[in-house]
C-alpha cells in the first residue's frame, strides 16, 4: 500500500449535542498539494479541519500523520505535529507588533532581533510583505492574513489550513495569496483551503473534496472536474428548491435608494454611490461575497449606520416621499414608515437575549402609550401569537431568549417584525445556520409578505435560495452595485460574475 | 532652596508608599485583573509587616539586627498581600466573579484584618505596639553614607531617601525590563490584552493572571509597610494609611500602566498630597491640593479616552473575566 | 490513551436552577462564611458560639439595638437601590460614596445657612431635593463622558469620590467651620433634621417607598426596559430606536441623585452634621449589597439588615469581649466572598471526566 499522505483521517465523526456536524468522513492530504475544501455554510468544513487543529476531538475515528497515528488534543500539540490552521477569525493582539504576534506562545527565548529577520526570510522565500515591527493596529485585513500566515510558517508548520482565507480579501489580494500558496506548495508543503468559492477552487487548487451536510461526498482531481460536476457534489443533485415564487399584480416603487455613500470610522468606503429602488410585491435580493457593504446597505436605511451623502426615501400610499437619511430609528418610526428589519446578528441585535419573548415583542412597542409605564398586555398576546403561529420550542414566552436553538430565535426575531405588517422588510442571512425546514418557514413567511404588498429586500449568499426567491437581484461588489437582474432569468454564473466584476476593474485603477 | 528641597524628600517618602502600591496595581492590571482591594491589600501589609518586625524584635531583645527586620516586615507584608490577592484572584480567575464587586469585598476584608490585627496587636501588648528607636532608625535611614547627603541640594535629593525609595525604583526598573523584553512579560501583556488570543496561542491563562495578581498584591502591600514603618513612625495608624490604596489606583491610570512613569508619577503624587503642609499658594485653599492628584488622573482618563491612541489604552480585557466557550 | 490529557473535570454554564436550589445555595454560603467567621473570633481566645450570640443580642435584643440596626441599614439599603440600575445597565458607577458625599454637602449648605429662615418640612423638603440634583449632577460628570467618548467609567467614578471628599474636607477646614481651629461644621439645627418615627428617623420609610418605586421602575417602566436593554446589547438598544447616551446619562442621574439624598438622610438623620467621612464606605459596601442580591429590590433589605446586624453586633462585641470591632469588617469581607463564590456554583456546573458521554447524551 503506497502511503505517503501527510494526513489521512479515517472515519471521522464528530458530534455537538443531537447535531451531527461530521459523519464518518475520511480525507488525505499529500505534500506538494493543494486542496480545497468545498462545501456549503454548515456543511461541517471547518469543525473537520478544527479537529486537525486541536480546538476539537473526534468523537470517532482516526487521525494519521506520515502514516502513524497521532492525537492531537490543543492547538499546541497541532504545531508540534507540523500542523497550523488559519481562522476566520484572526487571533491577534492589536496592539503588539508583527513580530511580537508571531512570538505569542513560543516556548524559545524572546528574540525580536532574531524573529524580526526570521519574519523577513520567510516573507521573501514565499513572496509575502509584511513589516514585522508594524503595529497590527495600523494593518489592513490582508497584512493581518498575512501575519497569520508567516505564524504559522515560523512555526515550522508544513501543513497548512486555511478557513475562508479570501472572504474578506479584494481580488488583487486573494491573487497576491494565491501566490504565496503556488510558492509553499512547489515547497513541499500541504495545504489545504476551505472555501465555497467555485472560481477559486478551480483556479488554485489541485484537488476538492467536498462535503455536504456533514457527510463525505468524494474527492476529485481539479483538473478532471467542472464547476458544474462540483456543484452538483456540493448540492446533491442540479438544485431544485421549489420555493414557491408566485406574482404580485401592479408593483409600485416603495423604496429609493440614491447614490448613497458610507464611510466607516477608519474612513473606508464601505458604500460607493448605491442606487436602486425596492418595490411592492417585491422580493429583492441582494447577492455579493461577504463584506460588499451588504450590511452597511441595510442599517444605513435603518437608520442605525452614519451615511455620508445620498439619499433614502419611502414612498407613501398617497405618493408623497418620506426622506430617511438623518433619521433615527425612533425617528423613522415616528414618521410613520413601516420598516421592519431583521439584522444578521440576531442576538446582538435583533433580540434581547437575556429576556423573554414577551420582552422581546416589546422591543418594537416600549415607546407606546402614555404614561411612563409599559404596556405589556399586547406583546405578550404578540408573543404567544408568535408561538404558535411560527411552532416556536420554548418553555414560556418569558423564558429567555438566548437560550432558545439559532431556529427558534430566528422565528421569534422574524415573526416580531412581520407583526405589524411593514411595507418595507429588510432581512439580513435569515435562514444563515437554520435547517431546511426552518429556512423554508422564512422563505415562506417572506413571499407571504411580498403578496401583502410589503417591499422585501432579502440579502443573502446562498445563490440558489436567491434564484428562486427574488423577484430581482442585486448584486453588491465592493460597496458598488454591479448590477440588478431578473431573478427568473438570470443564472448563476452570470451573478458570480459580477460579484467580483466591479472591484477587479476598481483595482486596476489603483 | 531648602523648602524646595525638603519638600522634594518629603514627596518622596510619602511617594515611595505610593510607587509600591502602583507598581503591584500595574502588574495585576497588566494580566487584565482590575483589582480594587488595593486599600485592603495595603492595609495588610502595613499590619502584618508591622507584626513582624515587632515580634521579632521582641524575640531578638537588644540583639535584634535592623537589616533582618527590614527583611521580615517586608516579607510578612508581602506574604499577606499575596493571600489577600490569592482571595481574589480564586474568586474572580476560577470562580469568575465580577472583578468589581470582589475587589470592593476584598477592600472591606482587608482593612478589617488590618485594623484587627492592628487593634489586636495594641490590646494584647498592653496598649502600645512600637519599635525601639534604633530599629525605627534603620526603617527610616538612608543607606549611603553622610558625605553623600550632605552634598548640597543634591545630596538630600539622591541619598537621603530610605532603603525603600531605592528598592522601588530598582523594582520598577526590573517590572520596566520584565514587561518590554522578556517572554514572559510579553505573554503578561498579551493575557491582559486578549485572554481567547492568548488561549489560542497556548499560553496558560489562569496560570498568568494568578501570578501576576498574587505577586502585584505582595508588592502593593509592601507599600503598606513602608507606610507604617517610615511615614507614620512604626505605630499602626489606620487614619493615615486610609486612601492610600485609592490613590495607588488612581496613579496606575495616571502612568498609563507604565512601571518607569510611576517613578516620577509617585513622587509627583507624594508631593502634591504633601503639600498643603508645605506650600500655600494664594486663592487655593490647602486642603483642595489632595483632590489635585485625582482631577489630574481625571483629566488623563478623559483625556486619553478621547484621544483614542490605541498605545495608551487600560489594558483591553481590564475589568473582564474569561471563560473559554466550548460548544 | 485518547482522554491522558482531558483535564479531571470541566465547567459548563448551567441552563437553568431551581429557585428553591439557588436559594439553598446561597444559604449555604453563608453558613459556610459564619463558619470562617469563627477563625478571627478563636484567634482572640473567644468562643465563636459566645461571639455571634452577642453580635445578635447587641443587635436585635432589645428595640433601642433594633432602632441602631436599622438606622445603619438604611444608608446601605437606599445606596443599593441607587446602584442597581447602573449596575443593571452594565455601568460599573463605584462613585457612590462621592455622590452621598455631595448630596449630603447640598443638603448641609442649606441646613446651615436656612435653618432660621426656613420652617421645618419645607426646609427638609429643600434639603431632600437639592441633595437629590446634587448627588445626580455629581453622577452626571462621569456619565457624560461615557457616553461622548466612553471613557472608562469605573475608574472615573472612583476618582470622583475622592474629589467630593476633598471638597467636603476643605469645606470643614475652612468655610463652614464652625468654631475657629475646630476643623468642624456645626451641629445641624432642630429645624434641618429629620423626625423620627418609631424611634428611627423617617429615613427608613423612605428608603422603604424607595424599595418599591425601584421595583417598579426596573421591571415596569419604559425607562427600566430601555436600562435592561442598554444593558444586554448597546447595538439591540440602539436598533430598537433608544438613545443609549441619553439612556446612560438619564440612568446615572437618578442614580446619583437617590445617592445623593442617601447623603441628606445620612446627616440630616443620623450624624446631624457633615465630616469628610461622611459615606463612610457605605458606597462600596452598597455596591456588595446590589450585586448579592441579584438587583432584586426586596433582596436588599435581606442582605443590607444582615451587614447592618453584623456591624452594629460588633461594636457590642467590643465592648463586651473586647474584641476589636474591625471584625464586622472581616466578617462581611468573608460573608462577601462566600456570597461572591457561590453564584458560580449557580451559575456553572463541573462535568467530571468520563461522565461526558451521558451528559452530552442527556
Amino acid at each position: 500500500m503506497e502511503n505517503n499522505y501527510a494526513i489521512e483521517m479515517k472515519g471521522i465523526t464528530k458530534r455537538f449535542g443531537q447535531v451531527v456536524a461530521n459523519d464518518n468522513i475520511n480525507l488525505s492530504i499529500r505534500r506538494g498539494e493543494i486542496l480545497a475544501l468545498l462545501g456549503e455554510n454548515g456543511s461541517g468544513k471547518t469543525t473537520l479541519m478544527n479537529m486537525l487543529s486541536g480546538i476539537y476531538q473526534p468523537d470517532e475515528g482516526e487521525i494519521y500523520k506520515d502514516g502513524s497515528q497521532i492525537y492531537i488534543h490543543s492547538p499546541r500539540e497541532a504545531y508540534e505535529h507540523g500542523i497550523g490552521m488559519i481562522h476566520q477569525h484572526y487571533k491577534l493582539i492589536e496592539v503588539f507588533t508583527a513580530a511580537q504576534n508571531i512570538l505569542l506562545g513560543l516556548d524559545e527565548k524572546l528574540d525580536i532581533k532574531g524573529a524580526n529577520l526570521k519574519v523577513k526570510n520567510i516573507c521573501s522565500r514565499y513572496g509575502f510583505d509584511i513589516d514585522p515591527t508594524m503595529k497590527v493596529y495600523d494593518m489592513s485585513v490582508s497584512q493581518k492574513q498575512t501575519v497569520e500566515i508567516v505564524k504559522v510558517l515560523y512555526r515550522g508548520a508544513d501543513i497548512l489550513i486555511l478557513d475562508e482565507p479570501t472572504a474578506v480579501l479584494t481580488p488583487q489580494e486573494t491573487e497576491t495569496l494565491f501566490d504565496v500558496l503556488r510558492n509553499m506548495k512547489r515547497d513541499g508543503k500541504a495545504i489545504v483551503i476551505i472555501t465555497h468559492k467555485l472560481n477559486e477552487v478551480m483556479e488554485v487548487s489541485d484537488k476538492v473534496a467536498v462535503l455536504r451536510k456533514g457527510e463525505y461526498i468524494g474527492t476529485v482531481e481539479t483538473k478532471d472536474t467542472s464547476p458544474q460536476a462540483l456543484t452538483d457534489m456540493m448540492v446533491g443533485h442540479a438544485v431544485a428548491l421549489n420555493i414557491d415564487r408566485p406574482k404580485y399584480d401592479n408593483p409600485q416603487k416603495k423604496l429609493v435608494v440614491e447614490k448613497l455613500t458610507c464611510v466607516d470610522e477608519e474612513g473606508i468606503t464601505k458604500l460607493d454611490h448605491v442606487s436602486f429602488e425596492a418595490r411592492t410585491g417585491e422580493i429583492l435580493g441582494v447577492a455579493g461575497i461577504s463584506g460588499s457593504g451588504q450590511k452597511e446597505l441595510l442599517e444605513a436605511i435603518a437608520g442605525l449606520y452614519p451615511v455620508k451623502e445620498g439619499s433614502v426615501r419611502v414612498v407613501n400610499d398617497d405618493g408623497s416621499e418620506t426622506e430617511l437619511v438623518g433619521k433615527t430609528p425612533r425617528k423613522i418610526r415616528e414618521a410613520g414608515v413601516g420598516m421592519a428589519f431583521v439584522p444578521e446578528d440576531r442576538l446582538g441585535m435583533g433580540l434581547v437575549g437575556s429576556m423573554g419573548m414577551t420582552g422581546n415583542m416589546l422591543l418594537r412597542s416600549w415607546k407606546k402609550g402614555k404614561g411612563a409605564f409599559l404596556k405589556t398586555k399586547e406583546p405578550e398576546n404578540l408573543a404567544n401569537k408568535v408561538m404558535d403561529e411560527l411552532e416556536v420550542v420554548t418553555p414560556g414566552v418569558d423564558f429567555p431568549v438566548r437560550k432558545l436553538s439559532g431556529g427558534n430565535v430566528q422565528k421569534v426575531l422574524v415573526g416580531r417584525e412581520i407583526s405589524n405588517e411593514p411595507s418595507v422588510l429588510m432581512t439580513a442571512y435569515a435562514v444563515r445556520g437554520l435547517d431546511i425546514n426552518t429556512s423554508y418557514t422564512i422563505y415562506n413567511l417572506l413571499t407571504e409578505q411580498k403578496m401583502k404588498g410589503a417591499a422585501v429586500v432579502y440579502v443573502g449568499e446562498d445563490l440558489d435560495v436567491l434564484l428562486e426567491l427574488a423577484d430581482r437581484i442585486l448584486v453588491l461588489c465592493g460597496g458598488r452595485v454591479s448590477g440588478i437582474v431578473d431573478g427568473e432569468k438570470a443564472t448563476k454564473e452570470e451573478i458570480g460574475l459580477m460579484m467580483t466584476q466591479i472591484g477587479s476593474e476598481e483595482g486596476a485603477n489603483e | 532652596m531648602t523648602m524646595i528641597v525638603t519638600l522634594i524628600v518629603a514627596a518622596v517618602t510619602f511617594g515611595t508608599v505610593l510607587m509600591f502600591g502602583t507598581l503591584g496595581e500595574i502588574l495585576t492590571e497588566k494580566s487584565g485583573n482590575l483589582n480594587l482591594g488595593v486599600e485592603g491589600i495595603m492595609y495588610m501589609g502595613g499590619a502584618f509587616g508591622l507584626a513582624g518586625a515587632f515580634y521579632y524584635e521582641k524575640a531578638a531583645g537588644l540583639e535584634a539586627s535592623g537589616a533582618l527586620a527590614i527583611i521580615i516586615a517586608i516579607l510578612s507584608a508581602f506574604a499577606a498581600g499575596m493571600v489577600a490577592s490569592l482571595i481574589y484572584s480564586f474568586i474572580t480567575v476560577t470562580l469568575r466573579a465580577n472583578q468589581n464587586v470582589t475587589g470592593l469585598a476584598l477592600s472591606i476584608f482587608g482593612t478589617g484584618i488590618g485594623q484587627f490585627v492592628g487593634e489586636f496587636m495594641r490590646v494584647s501588648e498592653g496598649g502600645y505596639v512600637a519599635l525601639s528607636n534604633n530599629l525605627k532608625d534603620s526603617f527610616s535611614q538612608t543607606i549611603f553614607p553622610s558625605f553623600l547627603v550632605n552634598i548640597p541640594v543634591i545630596g538630600r535629593i539622591l541619598f537621603s531617601h530610605t532603603i525603600f525609595f531605592y528598592l522601588a525604583v530598582i523594582l520598577a526598573i526590573l517590572m520596566h525590563i520584565f514587561l518590554t523584553k522578556t517572554k514572559r512579560g510579553l505573554y503578561l501583556t498579551a493575557v491582559g490584552e486578549s485572554p481567547a488570543v492568548s488561549d489560542a496561542a497556548g499560553i496558560n491563562i489562569t496560570r498568568y493572571k494568578y501570578l501576576a495578581t498574587v505577586i502585584g498584591g505582595g508588592i502593593s502591600a509592601i507599600g503598606g509597610m513602608v507606610y507604617i514603618m517610615t511615614t507614620a513612625g512604626c505605630v499602626w495608624n489606620h487614619e493615615g494609611l486610609s486612601g492610600v490604596g485609592w490613590l495607588a489606583v488612581a496613579l496606575v491610570i495616571f502612568v498609563m500602566w507604565r512601571p518607569l512613569n510611576a517613578i516620577w508619577g509617585s513622587v509627583l503624587f507624594g508631593a502634591m498630597m504633601i503639600m498643603y503642609l508645605r506650600v500655600s499658594i494664594p486663592f487655593i485653599p490647602t486642603e483642595l491640593y489632595k483632590i489635585l492628584p485625582y482631577i489630574v488622573t481625571v483629566i488623563v482618563l478623559v483625556l486619553t479616552s478621547m484621544r483614542n491612541s490605541r498605545d495608551k489604552q487600560p489594558p483591553a480585557s481590564l475589568g473582564i473575566n474569561y471563560f473559554r466557550e466550548e460548544r | 490513551m485518547n482522554d491522558v490529557k482531558t483535564p479531571l473535570f470541566r465547567l459548563a454554564k448551567r441552563d437553568e436552577l431551581g429557585r428553591g436550589k439557588v436559594w439553598a445555595i446561597r444559604a449555604g454560603s453563608i453558613i459556610v462564611a459564619l463558619i470562617l467567621g469563627c477563625i478571627p473570633m478563636l484567634l482572640t481566645g473567644n468562643s465563636p458560639a459566645e461571639a455571634y450570640g452577642v453580635i445578635l443580642q447587641g443587635s436585635l435584643s432589645r428595640p433601642i439595638y433594633i432602632k441602631q440596626t436599622v438606622k445603619i441599614a438604611i444608608p446601605l439599603l437606599g445606596c443599593a437601590l441607587a446602584i442597581a440600575p447602573c449596575f443593571k445597565m452594565r455601568f460599573w458607577n463605584i462613585g457612590a460614596e462621592g455622590q452621598i458625599t455631595m448630596g449630603a454637602v447640598a443638603a448641609t449648605f442649606f441646613a446651615l445657612n436656612f435653618a432660621k429662615t426656613i420652617p421645618h418640612v419645607p426646609l427638609l423638603a429643600i434639603m431632600f431635593i437639592s441633595a437629590a440634583i446634587f448627588g445626580g449632577l455629581w453622577a452626571l460628570i462621569p456619565a457624560f463622558f461615557k457616553a461622548k467618548w466612553n471613557t472608562n467609567e469605573t475608574l472615573f467614578t472612583l476618582m470622583m469620590n475622592y474629589i467630593a471628599i476633598g471638597i467636603v474636607a476643605y469645606l470643614q477646614g475652612g468655610p463652614w467651620e464652625g468654631r475657629k481651629g475646630s476643623q468642624l461644621i456645626p451641629m445641624f439645627q432642630d429645624s434641618a433634621r429629620l423626625p423620627t418615627v418609631l424611634g428611627v428617623h423617617c429615613g427608613w420609610i423612605i428608603v422603604l417607598l424607595l424599595v418599591i418605586a425601584m421595583y417598579l421602575y426596573m421591571n415596569k417602566t419604559k425607562q427600566g426596559f430601555e436600562i435592561a436593554v442598554v444593558g444586554d446589547s448597546v447595538n439591540t438598544a440602539r436598533y430598537a430606536g433608544m438613545n443609549v447616551g441619553w439612556v446612560i446619562m438619564r440612568t446615572m442621574f437618578i442614580s446619583g441623585a437617590i445617592s445623593g439624598v442617601v447623603g441628606f438622610m445620612i446627616v440630616s438623620g443620623a450624624n446631624f452634621t457633615l465630616y469628610k467621612g461622611v459615606a463612610n464606605g457605605v458606597g462600596f459596601t452598597s455596591i456588595t449589597v446590589a450585586w448579592l442580591s441579584q438587583l432584586n429590590s426586596f433582596a436588599m433589605i435581606a442582605i443590607s439588615m444582615m451587614l447592618a446586624v453584623l456591624e452594629k453586633g460588633a461594636n457590642t462585641l467590643q465592648t463586651r469581649l473586647q474584641v476589636p470591632a474591625s471584625i464586622a469588617d472581616i466578617i462581611t469581607g468573608i460573608l462577601l466572598f462566600c456570597m461572591l463564590a457561590s453564584e458560580f456554583f449557580i451559575n456553572y456546573r463541573l462535568i467530571f471526566r468520563g461522565r461526558e458521554k451521558k451528559e452530552v447524551e442527556a
